[in-house]
């Protein structure tokens, strides 16, 4: 369970997100919002990229804000930015580097996560000829690899296409960790537990996702 | 990903060690500088050339790595054959020509990615207070990033020809710097919460 | 060192490879081609200051020598620091360092010009010194003479510096990553 407790977040002496405070226990979270409405911010606080201005984000009891970063992966829009190797099999060992795992741990755990995704004849190719539904796949592997206890994504479906976006959606629908999902594709957050609508810096809405999302999309229309 | 100079081979060059044969190297050209005149070079060029045959490395892949500072070459043969004599004009150029020669076979015969592993377990050795992760780091990071900012590069080439500004560097050059620069933020964002330190 | 640094060094150094793949300009007067590879060497500096442009340099040559085609015409390996012109990319480092140290003490009052001055002054004056030199020395001829080959290729520079003095001081005003080390003045940034 992660829990905010009057979290702020300034930037430059601007207010970005104001007075959050909020529970999460449920497996499937999506959150909504305009651009700008802060839901990037709100979404890195979870890892402590981001850290608050006053509050405190606790995850199972931790607050300190690199040890929030062990347990919740954080998988980006944009998997170009995330992949920082040139071979798939050495982006995915970057994480567990840090672990210092005997080598052939390290490549088991690696060769799991490939098959878990059927992504086995990845493994030695190179990260920047891959396709950008492949990139994003990795990017989750690279995420997965750590054994997160819990995995936030920010708009990880904007750049696929139709097919790659179902497949991705199914991967996350598969997996046994509790997830957040930041997204402006509210058909993917239909079946989810629960949806957060951030607005200017607040929490606009909390529900599930029936009523949350048609008055989300009541307020577009007007 | 990114092709390197090496031309495949399995000679006893290919086959020794990135640092002895830069180790070497530096001998050679240190040499080739203390030692001067026509008869070091002479013994030189034939070490380079028994080299070359060695390696199964053709005279074209010889003629490729001394092709760029042919023109600049050309020009100093004329002024030292001007200042001097035509002898010492010819010393000279030859010594360059060996040098380069010295050099190329290093590069013909050992993959980056070679380099790259002894950089990298050169630091293991290297003492504390060098920041080896991060130099690894570096390392791989701009490797992953030549092709992406190469892409971003024509793509920004394209959306500034659209408007006509394909000849203007400073309409290609400012979002290449701003849009890598944004990407270098997300990166280290991602970098830093996939790793523990 | 921050990671975020490492990165920008990184992401900097591949910055200047990219930008051998373009084509060069002609100067139509003195017939030499201008390539914009050390435009980027200059904005390394003017954009990252001197520690970090200066390392990005450092790293680009390092994957140059290690035999990646990086330089513009393709050219890589070891070579290219053993021929006559070597001097101008080892000056290269000094000169991104240079730019970048100047920008950090004139941040406040970088505008074009200063910015132009400041890339002539380490892009020029500082890179020659180091070039020239190095060159008379490989090739035994005199300074002099040594310069006057080299003539031919200021005017190139001198355009590259008022280009790169534009970017920096766009760059400055819509993404700036240097923190001044003049007088302080109420700044913002990340
Ligand atoms: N360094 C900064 N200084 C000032 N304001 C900032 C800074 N970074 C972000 N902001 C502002 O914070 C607000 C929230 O940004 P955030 O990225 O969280 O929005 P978002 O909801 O994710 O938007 P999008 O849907 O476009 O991704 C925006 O208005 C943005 O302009
Ligand atoms: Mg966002």
């Amino acid at each position: 369970m992660i829990e905010f407790a009057d979290v702020s977040v300034e930037k430059n002496g601007v207010p970005i997100l104001k007075d959050i405070t909020v529970r999460l226990s449920e497996r499937r979270i999506g959150v909504i919002g305009r651009n700008g409405s802060g839901k990037s911010t709100f979404a890195r606080l979870f890892n402590g990229i981001e850290a608050p201005s006053a509050g405190t984000v606790t995850l199972n009891g931790v607050t300190e804000r690199k040890a929030l970063r062990r347990h919740v992966g954080f998988v980006f829009q944009n998997p170009d930015n995330q992949i920082v190797y040139p071979i798939v099999s050495e982006d995915l060992a970057f994480g567990l580097k840090n672990l210092k795992l005997p080598r052939d741990e390290t490549q088991a755990r690696i060769d799991e996560v490939l098959a878990r995704f059927d992504l086995a004849h990845l493994r030695d190719r190179f990260t920047h000829q891959l396709s950008g539904g492949e990139k994003q796949m990795v990017a989750l592997a690279g995420v997965l690899v750590m054994r997160p206890t819990m995995i936030v994504l920010d708009e990880p479906t904007t750049l696929l296409d139709l097919w790659n976006k179902r497949k991705f959606m199914a991967a996350i629908d598969a997996l046994d960790e509790p997830v957040v999902v930041v997204s402006h594709d509210l058909d993917l957050l239909g079946h989810f537990d629960r949806v957060l609508h951030i607005e200017d810096g607040s929490i606009a809405g909390d529900g599930r996702p029936g009523p949350v999302l048609a008055r989300y999309v009541a307020g577009s229309q007007c | 990903m990114l092709t390197d100079l090496y031309v495949f081979g399995d000679s006893p060059l290919h086959r020794t060690r990135p640092v002895v044969k830069i180790t070497a190297l530096v001998v050679f050209c240190s040499t080739l500088f203390i030692v001067e005149g026509w008869a070091s070079v002479l013994v030189a060029g034939a070490l380079v050339v028994t080299g070359f045959a060695v390696a199964g490395l053709k005279p074209r892949h010889a003629f490729v790595s001394v092709r760029p500072a042919l023109w600049i070459l050309a020009a100093i043969f004329a002024v030292q054959a001007y200042l001097t004599d035509v002898v010492f004009a010819g010393f000279v150029v030859a010594r360059f020509v060996v040098l380069i020669l010295a050099a190329a076979l290093v590069t013909l015969t050992t993959r980056t990615s070679e380099f790259v592993d002894g950089i990298l377990s050169a630091l293991t050795y290297a003492p504390a207070w060098v920041p080896k992760e991060q130099i690894a780091l570096a390392i791989s990071l701009c490797l992953r990033f030549i092709p992406l900012v190469r892409a971003v590069l024509e793509d920004v080439r394209q959306a500034q020809s659209a408007r006509g500004l394909d000849r203007n560097l400073t309409a290609l050059l400012v979002p290449l710097v701003v849009r890598t620069l944004k990407t270098a933020d997300e990166v280290s964002q991602a970098v830093y919460s996939r790793s523990f330190d | 060192m921050e990671t975020r640094n490492v990165v920008f060094i990184a992401l900097f150094a591949a910055i200047v490879a990219a930008l051998a793949v373009f084509p060069p300009i002609t100067l139509p007067l003195v017939g030499v081609p201008i390539t914009a590879q050390s435009l980027g060497v200059m904005l390394a500096g003017g954009v990252l200051g001197a520690v970090r442009g200066g390392l990005a340099v450092v790293l680009f040559l390092v994957l140059v020598a290690i035999g990646l085609p990086l330089l513009a015409g393709g050219r890589g390996g070891f070579g290219v620091f053993l021929g006559p012109s070597g001097g101008f990319l080892v000056g290269w480092i000094v000169a991104a360092y240079a730019i970048g140290y100047m920008t950090e003490r004139l941040w406040h009052r970088l505008n074009y010009l200063v910015a132009a001055g400041i890339c002539f002054a380490g892009g020029v004056v500082l890179l020659y010194a180091i070039g020239v030199p190095w060159s008379a020395f490989v090739a035994e001829i005199p300074i002099g003479t040594a310069l006057a080959g080299s003539l031919p290729f200021i005017p190139g520079d001198i355009i590259k510096c008022l280009i790169a003095a534009g970017v920096m001081v766009i760059v400055k005003r819509s993404y700036p990553i240097i923190t001044p080390k003049s007088p302080a003045m109420p700044q913002t940034g990340m």
